[in-house]
Formats: C-alpha cells, structure tokens, sequence
C-alpha cells in the first residue's frame, strides 16, 4: 500500500476513536440547557424525551473500551505499520512455498523480532510430536504395517486427508483409485507408494480416441473388444473389428491389454483384463472413456506431510491390500 | 389515537399499509424456507432430488427473504409511518411512495424466481445478480428520496431519534450496495465483481457486516426508538444517551466488517482493527437497549397484561445479548474457535429471531389496528399465544447452535497425543445431527407463530371498521 492510503486509514481510524472520546465527554456534561432528569420539552407524537444523565457504569465502561483501543493498536499496528510486538498472523503477501519457508527462516532467527503466530505453533507442534515420527520414520514400511499403532496414526492422517477422493474406506470412487485391492495404476511396492505420495502422479492421460477410430461405430467396436478382455460377453463381431485396431491402444495398454504396469511402465494405464474399472464399467461409462479421454492426478503430498508422515501414510495404504 | 381519520394531517398510510401486510407475509414466508432448509440438513431427501429446491439455492433465498423481503419491508412500513407522525407532515414524493412499493416487492419477486433457478453473484446476502442490483439502487435511491424530502418539509422543529436511526441507515444501505454490488456484466444474468481476492473479500464482509449493522441494527433501532415508548406511553430515557449511542454506532460499525476475515488473507493490521472497533461498538450498541428497556421505568407493570411491549421489551433483551456476543466472537482467539461453526448461526438467529422480527412483529402488531380503522387487533390472545411460541422457538434454536457450534469447534481443533487430528470433519457432523433436530423444532414454533399472526392481522383487516374495542388495561 502506497504512504496515502497509511495515513489515510491512520487518520481515519484513530480519528474515529478520538471522535468518539470527545463525544462522550461531551454527553456526560448536561449541555441540553433543562435539568436533569426533566423532559427536553419537545413532543413528537406525543413522545417526550427525558434529559437523563448517561449511567455512570456505562460511560465508564465505554471510556475504557477506547483507552484499550490505543493499547491494542499500539502493540497489533496499523495501516502498513506492524505494532510494538511485532505480531503476524502468518508470512502474508507471498506467493509460493519457497518464499514461505525463506520468510520462516528469516523470522524463525532470534533477533528479527517478528512473531509469526502460525509458524510457531507449527514449531511447538513439530517440537512435541516430532521425535514420534522421527521413531516411526527409522522403521520400514514392511515393519510398521504390522504394528498396530502406527497404522492408527496413518489412518487418522488418511482420513484428515486422502479421504476426501479416496474414501474413509479408501475404497474409492469413480476417478480415485480403490487403495484396498491389489491392483496398482503405479505400484504397490513401499517404494511405489511413497513415490506416489512424496511427487504425487499425472496419468499420461488417456486421449479422446473418437477420432483416430473412425467416428462413433470404432469407439463401439473398441469398447466391444475391451469389455471382452474381462471375459464378459459382447458383439463378437463388434469386439472382432475393436481387436483389428487395439494396435493403437497396445502403445501403453500392452498387446495383452494388461496395463502399462505389467510392462514395468510408469504411465498410469489400467490393466483392462481385470474388470476393475477406474471410471466405471459398464459400456456407456467404458465409451466415454474411449471417446472423449480421461485423465487423473494424484497431487504431491511432500510439502504438506513432510516425509516422516508420508512414511506412516504409506504404510498405512499398504497394510490395506496385505492380507 | 385509535384511527388516521382523527389527525389533522393528511397521512399517506397507504403505502404503510401495503408494506405492513406484506410484511406479515414474507416474514411467514422467508422463516418457512429457513425450516424447510434446515429439516433438508436433517434428511437430505427433502430436496427431492430437485435442483431448485436444493439447500445451496435455497439459503441464500432464506436470507435474502427473511432480511430484504419481511425485515426490509418491517423497515419501510415503519419509517414511512413514523417519519409522517413525528415529523406532522405527508410522505414527500408523490408518484414516488407507490414505486418504492411496487419496486421493491418487484425486486422480492425476482429474487424468488432468480435464485431457485440457480442464478447468483456469490456474494452472501448480496447474491441477486445485476439487473436486479440495479433495481434495487433505483429504488433505493427514490427510498432516500421519500424519506428525507419528508424530513425536509416537517412541521416540528427538531428531527425525532427515530429519524436519525432511519435516515443513517437510508443513507448506509445506499453506500453499501452501490460498492459492493459494482461488477461488470458478462451476459444478462452473470456478471463478475471489479474487486478480486482480498480486497473483494473485504468489500463483501464490509457491506456484511453493515448490512446488519445498519439494516438490521440502526433501522431497527428506529422501530424501537418510536413503538416502545408509544406503547408504553412513556418518555424516553435519556436524550443524551440517544446522541452518543448513535453517533458511536453509526461511526464504529462501519469499521467491524474485517471480524469476518480473521485469519485470512487480509492484512493483520485490518483483522486487528476490525476486532478493535467490535469492541469498543460493544457499549454504544447497548446504549440503545438502555434508552429502550429504561423508558420503561415506572410502567413495567404493563409487561403482564400486554403481549405487544412484551414482544419490544424481549426483542430489547435479545438485541443486549447478541450484541454483547458479537464483540466477544469478535475476539481473534474467540473467533479461531467460533468462526465457521453453527455457532455463528446461532448468533445471526438471536439477533434475526430474537431482535429483528420481535421488535418488527411488535410494531405490526401496534400498527395494524391503526392502519385499519379498529381499537386492536381480532384476538390479544393469539398475539399472546404468538409471544410464546416465537420465544420458545428462539430458544430452542440458539441454545442448539451454540452447543453444536462449540462442539464442532472443539472436535475440529482436538488432537490425539501423536499430534494428529482427533476427528474427521465428517464426525463432528455427525455429532451435530441431534442439535439439528433442536433447531429445526425451534424453527418450526416460529413459522407456527408467524402463521398465526397472519391469521389475526387477515381477521383485523376483514372485520368491519372500528368493530374491534380497545380493552382498558389496569
């Protein structure tokens, strides 16, 4: 904010106070030029107003109110300025992670004389609970599977923040992976999993095929062939000419339409063998998929949980597919 | 002082009639929407898998119903009846009376069709989008017109406090909607703020805030400034008090809208000053419940026989509560647990319930019977039946929100001895259901009591003129 728009709310805010002060010092003089106590000795209506000296409790408490108002002011600041004790409610006016952890170094050094409310209950907080996780972060995932306690702590931090897609179950929904199946878009091995939480994944995206298929009768025919491949029954015609043009598909589904997993790849395409289906299965939900593309994202969870707890939230996800 | 005919001013009461009635009915209309929204909190299937009847459409025509549909009504018909009384002198404006009417029971009408159907700004109680922003500016302005142009031809030589009170919050409103409504338009119903992120956000919490704070509060301040003392038939308190509350008021509440923002985005030093300025509003805010329960000094023998001044004499004591709770939710670290809880809404329903539409359904009440010509309204008893039902209902619904709302806060910021989080947000929501049903019983005790009043004002209307006595209170 520019020095006029300071002064301008310096002015205007402190001027209230004071304008205030003055008018109830003003009012507990009996200016009304009657007794107290007697009426004004106008009538609106028939509505006479009585020249009663403010009560004494009231005017009192109303006067300390403002006295604390330049108290407050003074130690919280004002229009640009930051106040006596230096207090922030947070690092306000940055714009991305990096210039937030810079500013919480910066205040974060003992003389800089800035309180930032949010950074130090987050320091008290990591200074409490930190040597818990750090205790857990020096076990394998494998370990801490089995152990009860951990796996309560992973919950509690799945339910606070992967339920929202993934489900308090983690069962999943239409667009999030069920996490209790054995059947992984990108792994399931400890290391996949904590992969996948720290850098988050972006499917290479399946592409809208209506097109390169030759119109709606291909996507048909495509989405005959793939229902198919679970073994459930179909147009064999259809499904035949679908199979003619699974070339196209093979690319990152595999010949065996076994998914890009199978093959050891990174991409994110679903095994379509195994009638799970991440955008539903039935043959309207599967031509969708086929004509207009989908594509998923898993955001990346290392700025938020930090690795320690990224560690417990992996273990917790696998624990669910291990029997 | 029973009939208009016997003054020697010719009043324009008919606009004040057709604002009093319709009063009644958009206040049992706007609090039947609130319990069929909060019944759909309960049992979800109350939308009927219907999108116009979905709760996110319809609480924004709740509020916008109950505040500039039954209150803002309550508000026209009451300064155009005392604005005339006090000042001795005919509503100015001619042609311009009956527009304010037909204009804004027309805004009303959009707003009901507009918001089911989905259309919104997004901006709480300012969702109408800008066609209808621009009518009600029109209208509003011409509102200004009436109301001052009558100020300035007065036959008195002083303004009534109950003016000051009405022309602030004229004046405020105006301000208030023209900022905060200023958008450019992208087709005929859509349209996008010209402020973005922060500063949005503060422009929409500063014209929040005073919308309860002028409309809400000063506006009625005016009501109560004019209907207890008359149906007390007691002078005021205290004159001096009347000048320093309002100026105070007026002056420091224009300042309380970041309270709304507390850790947010918006600067420190603005949080700050909000919260400092709720506070220091506290005792001007309270000095109006002074001057209005003290002007009762010496009569409060009345309170027994009469339900009309228990409706304004218990509205005073709500207005007291709420506005001591404001401040104090105010607070930052009361706010940190209070903010997004039911909490809030417990408080917004005391001062809505409580104040507002006890001190508007008092005034209609006193002025129905004037308006048509009868001594008082068809039955004292339904209205003392009404006065029950209403306080037994508010209760309910605040004490319910206020243990659900501290609940919720609670259960959001518990956590288990590793540090996390106790409960999903799902929990608390689950913990809240019971407390739900409570409102919702509350709810239903004030549309039942708003149903009645309709009943016995329709019966007040219909009876033949002067039929109804007044009965002699010792």
């Amino acid at each position: 904010m520019s020095s006029f728009w300071n002064i301008w709310v310096w002015v205007l805010t402190l001027g209230s106070l004071v304008g205030c002060f003055l008018l109830l010092r003003m009012c507990l003089k009996n200016f009304a030029g009657v007794e107290e106590g007697e009426s004004m000795g106008h009538s609106f209506d028939g509505i006479e107003e009585l020249n009663n000296p403010l009560p004494k409790w009231w005017s009192t408490f109303f006067l300390l109110t403002i006295v604390w108002a330049f108290f407050y002011i003074a130690a919280y600041g004002l229009g640009g300025w930051s106040g006596l004790i230096g207090w922030k409610s947070s690092n306000q006016g940055i714009l991305n992670i990096a210039e937030s952890k810079a500013k919480t170094l910066e205040y974060s050094l003992k003389d800089s004389g800035v309180l930032v409310q949010y950074d130090r209950e987050i320091a008290a907080a990591d200074a409490r609970f930190g040597p818990i996780f750090a205790a857990y972060a020096a076990r394998s995932i494998e370990d801490l599977a089995t152990d009860d306690k951990a796996l309560k702590i992973g919950q509690r931090l799945f339910i606070q923040n992967c339920s929202q897609c993934h489900g308090s179950d983690a069962r999943g929904t239409t667009g999030f992976p069920n996490l209790t199946d054995k059947d992984w878009l990108y792994g399931g091995s400890p290391e996949a999993i904590t992969e996948t939480l720290v850098k988050g994944r972006k499917a290479m995206g399946m592409m809208a095929w209506k097109g390169a298929l030759g119109g709606e009768q291909g996507v048909k025919e495509m989405a005959a062939y793939v229902i198919s491949l679970s073994g459930r029954s179909v147009d064999p015609d259809l499904a035949k000419a679908g199979k003619g043009k699974f070339a196209m598909c093979a690319g990152c589904h595999g010949a065996d339409g076994k998914g890009s997993l199978a093959s050891g790849l990174p991409m994110g395409a679903p095994n379509l063998t195994d009638n799970i289906w991440l955008y539903g299965g039935s043959k309207r939900a599967i031509e969708e998929t086929i004509r207009n593309g989908r594509a998923g994202v898993m955001p990346a969870w290392l700025d938020i949980f930090g690795e320690e707890k990224i560690h417990l939230v992996s273990a917790y996800v696998y624990s669910l597919s291990q029997d | 002082m029973t009939t208009s005919n016997m003054s020697a001013v010719d009043y324009n009461f008919d606009v004040v009639r057709q604002f009093t009635v319709m009063t009644v009915i958009w206040g049992t209309f706007g609090t039947l929407v609130g319990v069929l929204i909060a019944g759909q909190l309960i049992w979800p299937a109350l939308n009927f898998d219907t999108p116009w009847l979905t709760y996110s459409r319809l609480r924004p025509l709740h509020t916008n119903a109950v505040i500039f549909a039954f209150g803002t009504s309550a508000l026209f018909a009451t300064s155009y009846y005392v604005v005339q009384r006090t000042c001795q002198t005919r509503l100015f404006g001619g042609k311009l009376v009956a527009f304010t009417f037909w204009g804004w029971q027309t805004i009303i009408v959009a707003a009901i069709i507009s918001l089911p159907l989905g259309y919104t700004s997004s901006k709480e109680y300012a969702e109408l989008e800008w066609p209808i922003d621009i009518l009600i500016a029109v209208v509003w302005i011409s509102y200004a017109i009436v109301f001052f142009g009558t100020l300035v031809k007065r036959k008195t030589s002083h303004i009534y406090v109950a003016n000051w009170f009405f022309g602030g919050f004229i004046l405020t409103v105006a301000v208030l909607h023209i900022g905060n409504s200023m958008v450019i338009p992208v087709s005929g119903m859509k349209s996008y703020s010209i402020y973005s992120g922060a500063i949005d956000a503060m422009m929409q919490w500063w014209y929040g805030h005073n919308a309860v704070g002028f409309l809400l509060t000063a506006g009625f301040l005016g009501i109560m400034y004019y209907f207890v003392p008359k149906q007390a038939e007691r002078p005021v308190y205290s004159y001096r008090l009347s000048i320093v509350h309002f100026w105070a008021l007026v002056s420091l509440y224009i300042w309380a809208g970041p309270h709304h923002l507390h850790y947010t985005a918006l600067p420190d030093w603005a949080q700050s000053v909000g919260m400092v300025m709720s506070i220091v509003l506290f005792l001007p805010s309270w000095g109006g419940m002074i001057n209005g329960i003290m002007t009762l000094s010496g009569a409060w023998h009345k309170l027994r026989h009469d339900p009309i001044l228990r409706f304004l004499i218990v509205s005073l004591s709500f207005y007291g509560m709420s506005t001591f709770e404001g401040p104090m939710m105010a607070i930052k670290s009361v706010n940190a647990l209070s903010h997004y809880t039911d909490w809030t809404i417990g408080h917004v329903h005391s001062g809505a319930l409580g104040w507002v539409a006890m001190i508007s359904i008092g005034a209609m009440y006193h002025l129905i019977p004037i308006l048509f010509n009868q001594g008082r309204m068809y039955s004292i008893r339904l209205i003392n039946v009404h006065f029950w039902l209403h306080t037994a209902g508010i209760v309910l619904y605040i004490v319910a929100m206020w243990i659900s709302g501290v609940m919720q806060g609670l259960m959001w910021r518990a956590v288990n001895s590793d540090g996390t989080l106790t409960y999903s947000f799902v929990e608390s929501l689950t913990a809240s259901y019971p407390f739900y049903f409570i409102r919702f019983v509350g709810g239903v005790l004030v549309v039942i009591g708003f149903f009645l009043m309709a009943y016995n004002m329709f019966k007040t209307i219909g009876a033949k003129d002067n039929s109804l006595k007044s009965v002699e209170i010792t």
